[in-house]
């Protein structure tokens, strides 16, 4: 599995607010057999992460989804009562409210609750995986690198994200949406790039998370798009071919034809980047027959925007669940350049040779990265010293 | 103080003297009209108030901004659409700027001007009146013309006793502003003169309601004579319970104050007495289609029988001589989530869409008429703001022949304008079967809008040949459909004009006697 199959979804009719566009997935039958809930955190939104015995995530992490496969419809107060654990209240409509004490960390990133039940951070399952690329450090103790990263690996590593409610639009664009009957899912365009796709496996789901889109992370990109962007062309349909309409009908069947012509045009023209690229799928955790995925994307650089995200699959490999966020081009860049050194082995010129540039240009994009605490003090960009240190042979 | 001078004459390009116009003033009239025809619109349409897609800031710039435009401009159009149905805001608002420029208009003018806002305030809900004057005063607009208007509105009120009671601080502002001479001694303006700048002087007063007032202070009992808004805050005062309050107070209450504390008494008659109901048949049209969507579906389809009753009584009532007169007609109402309208204005545009859906059913031939509505929705009563606006599709499936096998004579379209699934079809359907299908216009089209686009300053249209009109009250719409003619840009301005004349001899012939002078 390597691709994202979005079979199911048929792309409606987008809707425009500003800069921002909004395009819905309707599904013709929800998906059987899983369902997904929404618990909120309290403390602002504060959270931590326990990953293992020595690694902690911290973010701003306003909720959770429990994501339920035991068929039932989710309705059932008794299944919501099962959740119960430590530290939760329940609200006025039976539903479960998690409120951690804001010392007490998220046990991991999904955890299995009582019941078919599984708790997962939405998005941060997803930037987690991006963070924790190579996160142990060079494999191999090349000299070049530094004492700290020979023991902690990156550690620490820190990605900037902005808050939907800041992304300039999003919050009315979202408010005033109107959502499909039967809408399972929302492609987030902003200046027609696009920030975000969110699918859920049952449109009542949907309706409960679609303001949650608005406490869900986005890149800086997006941010910087919607900030600066102009508002997007609307751009309303025509018909044409008006003097071959003879009857109602005729016209009707013309209206009709323009509807196609939207959603093939959004699945080959506005979506094709999410669509068409092949993700690297890491299994996170396995419930019945869903799949629990993250994926990351090749890394490859001018190929568009690159998305890392997480999705829920059924045993065919279609989409139940699915979160994006998109890349910047600097974390692109540096996904880029520590998938190219791990694939080197960590060692430096052969790096160089796969970047298809020489050491010197290797380390000075190193250090512009951002990743200067790897590299000892010594190694420097500049030519007199980068002649002195030839690779240990 | 004869007929008012045709409002023409106020165009900016003149018609020549001999009633020849010119090519370019032509266009320039052309010109004129829309704007008329836009302002009257956002003028029937817009309260200042927060919409689905804008908020309440932006409204009133947006508004302002044309209130000035067409005063500055028209003057004579822009004091003529008093007798419009236009929305007690702006009528508000006219006026106040009228006299705030007095000096921008002719003597003429200023006779024509003084009939048409005497005759929109006789109308005006006597709060919206009491604001205005307060507003005037902030304004320091005060000379003899402002007054003498300010002067006959008290001369015409039923019982100042009342209004001393009512909107006291309103009545005061008034009376220090105009000087209203309040003599010491007997008489009933002398005791509301007393009530206001003297109060607690006089151990007892004449008039029933001032005295009630001044038991009210330490007597119960006294409490339910009075005004439902006054006898809210001694009811406070007293600790009274609500419930019971409410059931002592429901004779004294106006129709609306009625309606919005049902709910509330029928609470209470569960538990003792039945609680009198609010007559839901004497109620106006749009109104008590706001009160039945305020109720939960369970409630509406437990009364449907009363409701339907009540809301096809009310859309004969307000039809008129025009009922059955319409012929087939057709109607798409929007009941998009976006007609959910905002927190101030509360599911306004659906409200509209269904209090036309009633009155259209009246207007039309028996049998002869069909509403659509897009989401679908079969049962008018169980409406609710839901899903996007697929107006395009709705609008064919409207366009289909009717159970007779015959075109539709009108087409109705009720929504807010953002046709978006997908955008833009709804024009595009209509353009083209205009174009290639009913050339010969045997279907009227029109299409009215609740909701004024503060960016576009205007009620959005769906399309270029379809004229759009500004609908606040589904009363109105005949009158509405009659103004939506001249958008279409098939007649003259002239007409326009001559429409407006009219409406303007009828509005101060009717309500205008012993108009005031200036």
């Amino acid at each position: 599995m390597n691709r994202l199959e979005l079979t199911g979804l048929t792309a409606r009719p987008s809707q425009v607010w500003g800069g921002v566009r909004l395009v819905p997935l309707v599904r013709e039958a929800p998906v059987e057999g899983l369902r997904l809930h929404r618990e909120v955190y309290e403390g602002l939104g504060a959270g931590i992460v326990e990953l293992g015995p020595r690694a902690r995530y911290v973010s701003y992490i306003p909720h959770g989804l429990v994501a339920d496969w035991s068929g039932g419809d989710g309705t059932d107060p008794a299944a919501g009562r099962r959740s119960a654990a430590y530290g939760t209240q329940f609200g006025g409509d039976d539903a479960p409210r998690a409120v951690p004490l804001p010392a007490l960390p998220h046990h991991r990133m999904a955890r299995r609750r009582p019941g078919d039940r599984l708790r997962f951070l939405p998005l941060h399952l997803a930037l987690e995986g991006y963070l924790a690329l190579h996160f142990g450090g060079p494999s191999t103790a090349w000299e070049e690198w530094s004492r700290t990263a020979l023991r902690d690996g990156l550690s620490p590593r820190a990605e900037d994200a902005y808050l939907g409610r800041s992304v300039r639009g999003l919050a009315d664009a979202l408010r005033i949406f109107e959502i499909h009957p039967g809408q399972c899912g929302v492609m987030v365009y902003v200046s027609d790039a696009l920030a975000a796709a969110f699918v859920v496996p049952h449109p009542d789901d949907y309706r409960l998370l679609h303001a949650s889109l608005v406490e869900d992370l986005y890149g800086e990109l997006v941010h910087q798009y919607a900030l600066y962007g102009a508002p997007v062309p609307r751009v309303p349909v025509r018909i044409g071919g008006e003097e071959h309409i003879r009857d109602l009908d005729g016209l009707r069947s013309a209206a009709r034809a323009q509807e196609r012509a939207w959603a093939r045009a959004h699945d080959t023209l506005f979506a094709r980047e999410l669509l068409d690229s092949s993700y690297a799928f890491d299994r996170v955790y396995r419930m019945g027959s869903f799949t629990l995925w993250r994926f990351l994307p090749p890394f490859v650089r001018d190929s568009g925007g690159q998305h890392i995200g997480e999705t829920i699959t059924g045993h065919k490999g279609q989409v139940a669940y699915l979160k994006t966020f998109r890349l910047s081009d600097a974390q692109i860049r540096r996904g880029h350049l520590l998938r190219t050194l791990a694939g080197a082995d960590w060692e430096l010129d052969r790096a160089a040779a796969a970047l298809g540039s020489d050491r010197r240009e290797l380390v000075r994009r190193l250090r512009a990265a951002g990743f200067s605490a790897l590299l000892k003090g010594g190694v420097r960009d500049c030519p007199h010293t980068a002649e002195n240190r030839r690779k240990p042979r | 103080m004869n007929a008012p001078k045709s409002v023409r004459a106020s165009a900016p390009v003149p018609v020549g003297a001999d009633g020849t116009v010119r090519t370019e003033g032509r266009v320039a009239d052309l010109v004129a009209a829309e704007d008329v025809l836009l302002f009257v619109n956002a003028a029937i349409t817009a309260t200042g108030q927060r919409e689905f897609r804008s908020g309440a800031a932006e409204q009133q710039l947006s508004l302002d901004f044309l209130h000035t435009y067409v005063r500055v401009n028209y003057r004579r159009v822009y004091a003529a659409s008093l007798a419009l149905d236009i929305n007690h805001h702006n009528a508000a608002l006219i006026v106040r700027r009228l006299l705030e420029t007095a000096g921008e208009a002719s003597p003429g003018e200023l006779r024509a001007e003084g009939r048409l806002i005497a005759a929109r305030l006789a109308l005006l809900p006597p709060p919206r009146v009491y604001r205005l004057f307060g507003e005037l005063r902030r304004g320091k607009v005060n000379n003899r013309r402002t007054r003498a208007i300010m002067r006959d509105w008290l001369a015409a009120r039923p019982d100042l006793g009342h209004d001393a009671v009512k909107y006291r601080a309103g009545l005061k502002t008034v009376a220090r502003h105009i000087h209203l001479p309040c003599p010491e001694g007997g008489g009933p303006l002398a005791e509301v003169g007393a009530f206001l700048f003297r109060p607690g002087r006089l151990p007892r007063y004449e008039h029933g309601l001032l005295d009630a007032w001044r038991r009210a202070h330490y007597e119960q009992g006294a409490v339910a004579e009075l005004p439902f808004t006054v006898a809210e805050g001694f009811a406070a005062k007293h600790g009274m319970k609500r419930e019971v309050f409410l059931k002592r107070a429901a004779p004294g209450m106006t129709r609306l104050e009625r309606l919005r504390t049902q709910e509330r008494r029928a609470a209470a008659g569960r538990h003792g007495a039945p609680a009198p109901k609010a007559d839901l048949t004497v109620m106006p049209l749009t109104r008590l289609a706001l009160y039945v969507l305020s109720l939960g579906f369970e409630q509406r389809a437990e009364r449907r029988a009363e409701l339907t009753g009540a809301l096809r009584a009310a859309a004969r009532r307000a039809a008129g001589g025009h009922a059955g007169s319409w012929g087939r007609v057709h109607a798409v109402l929007d009941d998009s989530f976006s007609s959910s309208g905002s927190g101030q204005k509360r599911r306004r545009p659906l409200a509209v869409a269904l209090a036309c859906h009633h009155l259209l059913e009246v207007l039309a031939a028996p049998g002869a008429y069909r509403g659509l509505w897009t989401s679908g929705a079969g049962d008018a009563l169980l409406v609710r703001p839901w899903g996007p606006t697929p107006l395009g599709m709705r609008i064919l499936d409207a366009l289909e022949p009717g159970a007779d096998g015959a075109a539709p004579d009108r087409l109705v379209i009720v929504s807010d304008g953002w046709d978006n699934a997908p955008e833009g079809l709804a024009g595009e359907v209509l353009r083209v079967w205009r174009a290639r299908l009913d050339p010969a216009r045997r279907t009227a089209v029109v299409h009215v809008n609740p909701v004024y686009d503060a960016e576009g300053f205007a009620v959005r249209g769906l399309a270029a040949g379809v004229a759009t009109a500004g609908i606040r009250d589904a009363e109105d719409l005949p009158a509405l459909v009659e103004i939506a003619r001249f958008a279409e840009g098939r007649t003259g301005t002239t007409e326009l004009y001559a429409y407006l004349d009219r409406r303007v001899a009828r509005f101060t012939g009717a309500g205008g006697e012993g108009g005031v002078a200036a």
